[in-house]
């Protein structure tokens, strides 16, 4: 279990990560590891089973075989403490996922009050900041259904770091957004990258992608057919398929 | 107060239209413990409904066969089988096998027939009940609860402070169809001689020769009741009620 991991190790390692959904393998023996600090992206047509890995690192979905390691924590242990592995791994979805009975400010806060045990006042003080953090300061009252997308989505992301993560997962969150929304949410993913955060993100941005990612990964099938920093990866794919892809979305 | 009495006095006395409740102390009287017998049998049987229901249809979320078959059954049971039945079971058929106690040198059932009223129309709500709650959780987003465990909530944690609260107000307008007829299906509890309002009305009409006029201050009084229960739910509704959710 939580061995002796060190922040030089690779805070999440994926070794031959295999995943079926009945006779379908979606994910054909995925490695790759990521370092404290990193930001990296997957890209990859529809299907590639890009999500399913995402969700599979942290632990929404049981993996079929291999290994994935947060922290030195193995998430296919059996007696895997789940509450363990969230503290350390925040996910924001495509489609948000609010608590559409709390208000903005309160999706923010339950977390840590009800999962944590923490304080509500001091929770509020954190809450409040990271409200204004994703540029929402003024709509803490505001009920998510009342909410831009880009607003929802902004919600969904300081929910999440009000768990204090260590690696934040991005399940392409700006697909399901109107295009004019997108760059706000891409602003703020920006900005965490540039604070150091860890993070993984599904996405269909690839100028985003570009940009950000310190490294970048293609998927198709189930494999990773191709990886590299963006510089090399967007300009000089050596693999047909990543050739292709990048010649259809850029 | 005596005015109105005055009031329904002479009106008998110029049409012939005789609401004896309103002028007559006794026959207001047994009006007015009937009504108190269909409040009691109302409230109790909404309130243990309720209880039963939520209970039943968490049972019936849960992974275990042992758990979900036993609430399956039963709601079977008491869905496809008429509610007046039910209470002739209860009472005839069980009410008898069960031993009866002393009470003040008599020899009296176990259980009266206003607690087998309560007992068959609680279940026989319940089983709608379950139904409906279990409605109202199945229509929460697999993607909420999974939005919530991957905050760390446990399936507990997810259901209080996530499920429910969001279930609750989807299956809100169904409940309240339920809770309705099962205020109208009290007078049922008429069949084992419980003195609620159609008993006491009745009673009423059979000695004053008055079965028009009572017929529609029977009806009026039910009509007045879920009238109240209804303006309570719908309160309740509107004070749970989400901006800018579930247009």
């Amino acid at each position: 279990m939580a061995t002796s991991w060190t922040p030089d190790q690779p805070i999440v390692q994926c070794v031959d990560v295999r995943k079926s959904f009945g006779a379908l393998e979606v994910l054909k023996g995925i490695s790759l590891s990521v370092r404290k600090g990193e930001v990296i992206c997957i890209i990859g047509p529809s299907g590639s089973g890009k999500s399913t890995l995402i969700r599979c690192i942290n632990a929404l979905q049981p993996i079929s075989s291999g290994s994935i390691q947060i922290e030195g924590i193995e998430v296919s242990d059996p007696r895997l403490d789940k509450l363990a592995l969230r503290r350390k791994v925040g996910m924001v979805f495509q489609q948000y996922n609010l608590f559409p009975h709390k208000t903005a400010l309160q999706n923010v806060m339950m977390a840590p009050i009800h999962v944590l045990g923490q304080k509500r006042a001091e929770v509020e003080v954190r809450a409040r900041a990271l409200m204004a953090k994703v540029r929402l300061a003024g709509k803490e009252d505001t009920y998510p259904g009342e909410l831009s997308g880009g607003q929802q989505q902004r919600v969904a992301i300081a929910r999440s770091l009000a768990m204090r993560p260590d690696i934040m997962l991005f399940d392409e969150v700006t697909a399901a957004l109107d295009p004019e929304t997108v760059k706000e949410v891409l602003i703020t993913i920006r900005e965490l990258a540039e604070d150091g955060m860890t993070c993984i993100l599904v996405t269909h941005e690839m100028n985003f992608a570009r940009e950000v990612a310190d490294h970048v990964y293609f998927t198709d099938r189930g494999v990773i057919v191709e990886h590299g920093p963006p510089e090399t990866l967007f300009t000089a794919a050596k693999d047909e398929r990543t050739q292709q892809f990048l010649s259809q979305v850029l | 107060m005596q005015a109105i009495g005055d009031w329904f006095q002479r009106l008998y006395e110029t049409t012939g239209l005789n609401f004896s409740v309103f002028y007559d102390a006794y026959d207001w009287g047994r009006y007015l413990s009937g009504l108190k017998m269909t409040l009691l049998l109302s409230v109790t049987t909404i309130v243990l409904s309720l209880v039963i229901g939520a209970v039943g249809a968490l049972m019936q979320g849960s992974p275990s066969m042992l758990l979900r078959l036993p609430v399956n059954a039963f709601v079977v049971v008491f869905r496809n089988t008429p509610p007046l039945v039910q209470l002739f079971f209860f009472y005839f058929g069980l009410g008898t096998m069960l031993p009866a106690v002393e009470a003040a040198g008599m020899r009296v059932p176990l259980l009266s027939n206003v607690q087998w009223a309560i007992i068959s129309l609680s279940l026989f709500a319940a089983a709608f009940n379950v139904e409906i709650f279990r409605s109202g959780i199945e229509a929460v987003p697999r993607t909420t609860i999974e939005a919530a465990e991957a905050l760390g909530y446990t399936r507990l944690k997810a259901y209080v402070h996530i499920v429910l609260p969001l279930a609750i107000r989807v299956c809100l307008p169904a409940l309240n169809n339920n809770l309705v007829n099962l205020l109208k299906t009290t007078t049922l509890a008429y069949a084992i001689a419980v003195p609620e309002t159609l008993y006491a009305v009745k009673q009423i009409w059979s000695e004053s020769q008055n079965v028009l006029e009572m017929m529609i201050v029977l009806l009026a009084t039910y009509g007045i009741l879920v009238g109240v229960l209804v303006w309570l739910m719908h309160r309740w509704e509107r004070a749970m009620h989400i901006p800018g959710y579930a247009r």
